[in-house]
């Protein structure tokens, strides 16, 4: 410390020095992270031809200095080269930090897949080549190219990932390393991000990414745009989608402008429209999009230290099916025993009600340091506003009134410490504060079904990686997660009566209106998560991970609080205030072997989840409108078995096929009747061409087969008033297996730089197949998808 | 230059020491103890009142009413009077949204929006037709005002739905016109001589 003071000092009166040109400067090189010297690095004083390098203790030593400033070109073959700018006065001792692990560190990683997030837990993830396919898709869609990765849809707009058959809360959605906070409990909520506003793409199968969150029991989504290079550059890239299927397209555009300071700033912007979809047979009415999303990262990235400023904003606006839209069971009855939808509407770009419209605010401001032979330090603010409009068909006055209004704001203060001095052990900790807060807009006119509420999360994490010679590595981590749910509800007084919460919750009563009753729901939850696994690699190409995670998640309000009549699924949703946190425990092996000319991936896994909460129909109420199906939330003893495979061949060096195959099975093991919802058995099998002296010429034949969900709980048998008489209510049953043909071919071209033009036609459904799908809520009323075909041109430049 | 090496160590432990100990500065609680404002629901059909004329004979009354919506309770249906054989009846629709206080009439907006609405009659036994008595601008039926007539002595039922937004014009049956149903419900009528 003394010695930057005396520097300082040495500066202030520099320029009164006299020139003496008879010092000595004496150096002293080592490693930034452990202070180990190293050799052979030279040093050069900028603009003089006095070099020399640095011994074996890594000391160098020149001879005959001015007094006065110079600078210093310090390189050494495994480090990036350093400028050292320093005053000399006399004989004068300089330490010079090189960053000896450069091409371990994430930030200047530029080309080449990024590491694994996990090193034990299987992950899957998407290349550039999928994400230019999906870049007019959603998320949900493109994250299906990963085995074992399924989706729940509401129509083809709504897309939330299942991972190894969990969703919504289960999933963890990680945007530029912001936890997304968008209401996920909602069947009929999609992740609100922008696929176009980031490049890296990958899935962790399970909870065992503890620094993220300790509560991601299905898995965690992790987006991040791509590392931008330590270059003065400014470049752009821009994509055009079209497609055939809804009559419409979308433009995404990025500008990033760099500079060898490590400064860099990047805006991306997209913007979507599509009109309605259609099935082979008929249109499917209101089933237009429009999204548009803008992105800015700035930021300023150095070895020692960096800081980055991030804002998105997204919105969208999504139709609704309108034959989805029914009035009760009868209506219900009637939409799956005809099997044809009671609305086909002419073609339109028209997004009218029932629709939704969402919108999501992210920023984030972090700062990092690096502290010599020690770690990195993080810390890290980020602020989400989540608004979230949901309009029914309503009569009147109310007719383009919402149904639903809520916004969701959170606060999260995140700081976390990673100790990477040593080579074979890495020490991540962690700590993390979270508030949100839900407000529910009374004004409209309908009883809320997610009541407002404050909720404070509190973590704590702490994760290692251990590795033991060339062959092992360990994994651990340990996180502790305090949640309190602070909410204000308005129950119905005979809901409450029926619930029996007025023997049970009496004390949380505030203001009894008569026929509703306010109260304030507290609950707090202390969750523990725990991950342990092993890596082996052998036989060069053999690689070998076991993974046992232990994971805790506190019920969301939708499953504490949820009551009433959701009029867009035409049933009644009831949570329940007794429920308490649910836990997995999940066992996930993966063997790999990988020769380049062909490879394998079998990964197994088991889940096991106690006090699992379950949302299923299990009767049905009577108003005046008609009998409601209900749907309540329950827990029980659920055990998710699984296995993803996927296996690849370079048949020659222009042709290669891929095949995928997953399977889960989910068991409701205190009653043994299987789970609802559980995605079905899925092989894809696909060929490839690959020319790249053939303008890179590129076409792939892919098929897709899913079979028939045979797995499925028992229907519920309803009074129908229509008919007058009990019925089978067939909820439940799945649709039929179907397989789907999807061609796609592209070409790369270079006009002013290399590869910088490429064109790229897609077919999807190609054969117009009339299927449905099990996880589609809209199965019941409409076909899927028909064909599809679609154009993309892409620039960079 | 060991002792500055030192020095610099504790630097660092301040440092991490302020970048974790702010994370835990920014929550101290914000309780605002405004509680939130009830919601009435506004559109909601609590009740329908259906009264049947006959000139010269006692009217009856029939109705259903459902005050907690979509709560755990079942609609209550009551039957006042009793419909005479072979007579015919001059029916009418009263709908009520009881939720409020004085309760708020929702015939009227039915009627101002006819052409996005349609009763629909279901009749059994003792009941044995029920005819449009109105219809909307496009000259389609409504079913506000219905005539009903009964046939022989016993029990009969009657189904009355309204749909919202069904195709018009239908030929009458429920699959045909489909929309959405905003009320569903069926009485059983005694029938004497």
């Amino acid at each position: 410390m003394r010695f930057y003071l005396a520097l300082l000092f040495v500066f202030i009166t520099g320029s009164i020095a006299s020139q003496e040109c008879n010092n000595i400067l004496l150096g002293e090189i080592v490693d930034f992270h452990d202070n180990s010297p190293l050799q052979n690095a030279t040093v050069n004083i900028t603009g003089k031809k006095i070099a020399t390098k640095s011994n074996e203790a890594g000391k160098f030593r020149l001879e005959n200095i001015c007094n006065g400033v110079i600078e210093l070109e310090v390189s050494h073959p495994e480090c990036t080269s350093q400028f050292v700018t320093l005053t000399v006065d006399g004989d004068t001792y300089q330490k010079i930090r090189l960053e000896h692990h450069l091409e371990e560190l994430e930030e200047v990683k530029v080309v080449g897949d990024a590491a694994n997030t996990t090193k034990t837990g299987q992950e899957g993830r998407l290349n550039e080549e999928d994400l230019e396919k999906y870049s007019g898709s959603s998320l949900g869609d493109a994250l299906k190219k990963i085995t074992g990765v399924s989706s729940l849809n509401t129509g083809a707009n709504i897309v939330k990932p299942v991972i190894q058959g969990l969703n919504g809360s289960r999933i963890l959605v990680l945007n530029n390393n912001v936890r997304m906070q968008d209401m996920e409990w909602g069947d009929e909520h999609a992740p609100n991000v922008d696929i176009n506003s980031n490049q890296r793409i990958s899935v962790i199968k399970g909870a065992a990414a503890l620094q993220y969150g300790g509560d991601a029991i299905g898995g965690v989504i992790i987006l991040n745009p791509a590392p931008i290079a330590r270059t003065d550059s400014l470049f752009g890239r821009t994509q055009v989608s079209l497609f055939s299927n809804g009559r419409g397209g979308s433009l995404t555009s990025a500008l990033i402008k760099s500079y060898n300071s490590g400064l860099y700033i990047k805006a991306q912007g997209s913007f979507k429209k599509l009109g309605n979809l259609e099935a082979p047979d008929y249109l499917l009415s209101n089933t237009g999009v429009q999204e548009a999303g803008i992105s800015i990262n700035i930021g300023k990235r150095d070895f020692i230290q960096g800081w980055e400023g991030y804002y998105s904003y997204f919105d969208t606006d999504i139709g609704i099916l309108r034959a989805s839209h029914i009035g009760n069971v009868d209506d219900l009855i009637d939409a799956i025993n005809s099997q044809q939808p009671n609305v086909v509407n002419p073609f339109s770009y028209d997004i009218v009600q029932p629709n939704q419209e969402v919108s999501h605010h992210l920023g984030k401001v972090n700062y990092y340091r690096r502290l010599e032979g020690l770690g990195k330090a993080t810390v890290q603010y980020d602020f989400q506003s989540n608004r979230r409009f949901e309009y029914d068909v309503r009569v009147g006055d109310d007719a383009d009134k919402p149904s639903l209004d809520l916004k969701l704001t959170t606060h999260t203060i995140s700081a976390d410490f990673q100790l990477d001095s040593r080579q074979d052990l890495d020490l991540k900790i962690g700590v993390m504060g979270r508030l949100q807060s839900n407000f529910a807009n009374p004004d409209t006119g309908v009883r809320r079904l997610i009541p407002d509420y404050d909720k404070l999360d509190l973590g704590v994490f702490a994760v290692f990686e251990v590795n033991l010679g060339e062959d092992w590595t360990l994994e651990g981590g340990l996180r502790y997660d305090f949640n309190r749910m602070d909410a204000k509800k308005f129950y119905r007084t005979s809901r409450w009566e029926e619930r029996g919460y007025n023997v049970d919750f009496s004390d949380i009563v505030i203001e009894d209106l008569g026929t509703q009753l306010l109260t304030n729901p507290v609950f707090d939850f202390n969750n523990i998560s725990a991950t342990a696994g092993f890596n082996y690699e052998f036989e060069s190409n053999h690689n070998l991970k076991l993974n046992y995670t232990y994971a805790q998640r506190a019920p969301n309000p939708s499953e504490l609080f949820s009551d009433g009549l959701h009029h867009s699924a035409a049933r009644i949703e009831l949570g329940d205030l007794r429920i308490k946190s649910e836990a997995s425990s999940k066992f996930s092996l993966s063997y790999e072997k990988n020769t380049g000319n062909w490879g394998y991936t079998l990964a197994p896994y088991i889940n096991s989840i106690a006090d699992f909460i379950i949302l299923e129909p299990n009767s049905v109420e009577f108003t005046i409108r008609g009998a409601f199906p209900v749907w309540a939330y329950r827990q029980t003893i659920a055990q998710l078995i699984g296995v993803d495979v996927s296996l690849f061949s370079n048949w020659t060096s222009k042709i290669r096929t891929d095949h995928k195959f997953s399977w889960v099975q989910g068991t409701d093991k205190s009653t043994d009747v299987p789970l609802i919802n559980i995605p079905s058995a899925n092989l894809v099998n696909s060929i490839s061409y690959l020319n790249p002296k053939l303008k890179n010429l590129s076409i792939s034949l892919e098929s897709q087969y899913v079979f028939e969900q045979k797995r499925f709980p028992p229907n519920i048998r309803v009074f129908s008033p229509q008919q007058q008489q009990e019925v089978d209510l067939n909820i439940n049953t799945p649709p039929s297996a179907y397989h789907l043909v999807s061609l796609d071919t592209s070409l790369k071209f270079s006009i002013t730089s290399e590869n910088d033009f490429a064109l790229g036609l897609r077919l999807t459904n190609a054969l117009n197949t009339n299927y449905r799908e099990y996880l589609n809520r809209q199965r019941y009323f409409v076909d899927d998808q028909g064909r599809n075909i679609s154009l993309r041109i892409i620039y960079n430049y | 230059m060991k002792k500055s090496i030192n020095l610099f160590e504790v630097s660092k432990l301040k440092m991490l020491a302020l970048m974790f100990g702010g994370s835990v500065i920014l929550f101290s609680c914000n309780n605002d103890d405004n509680n939130p404002v009830a919601v009435d629901e506004e559109e909601v059909i609590t009740t329908m009142n259906v009264t049947l004329n006959s000139i010269g004979n006692d009217a009856v009354t029939l109705q259903s009413r459902d005050l907690d919506g979509d709560g755990p309770e079942a609609p209550v249906i009551m039957v006042m009077g009793e419909l005479l054989a072979n007579t015919t009846y001059a029916g009418s629709i009263e709908l009520l949204n009881e939720t409020e206080t004085p309760a708020e009439d929702i015939t009227a907006e039915i009627a101002e929006e006819d052409d996005e609405h349609q009763f629909f009659f279901a009749t059994g036994e003792a009941i044995t037709a029920v005819d449009y008595s109105d219809e909307d601008g496009d000259g389609n039926p409504l079913g506000l005002s219905f005539s009903l007539t009964t046939g022989d002595a016993g029990s009969g039922t009657l189904q009355i739905t309204l749909r919202h937004e069904p195709k018009k014009p239908n030929d009458g049956s429920l699959s045909d016109a489909g929309g959405e149903t905003d009320i569903a419900q069926s009485f059983t009528v005694p029938v004497s001589e």
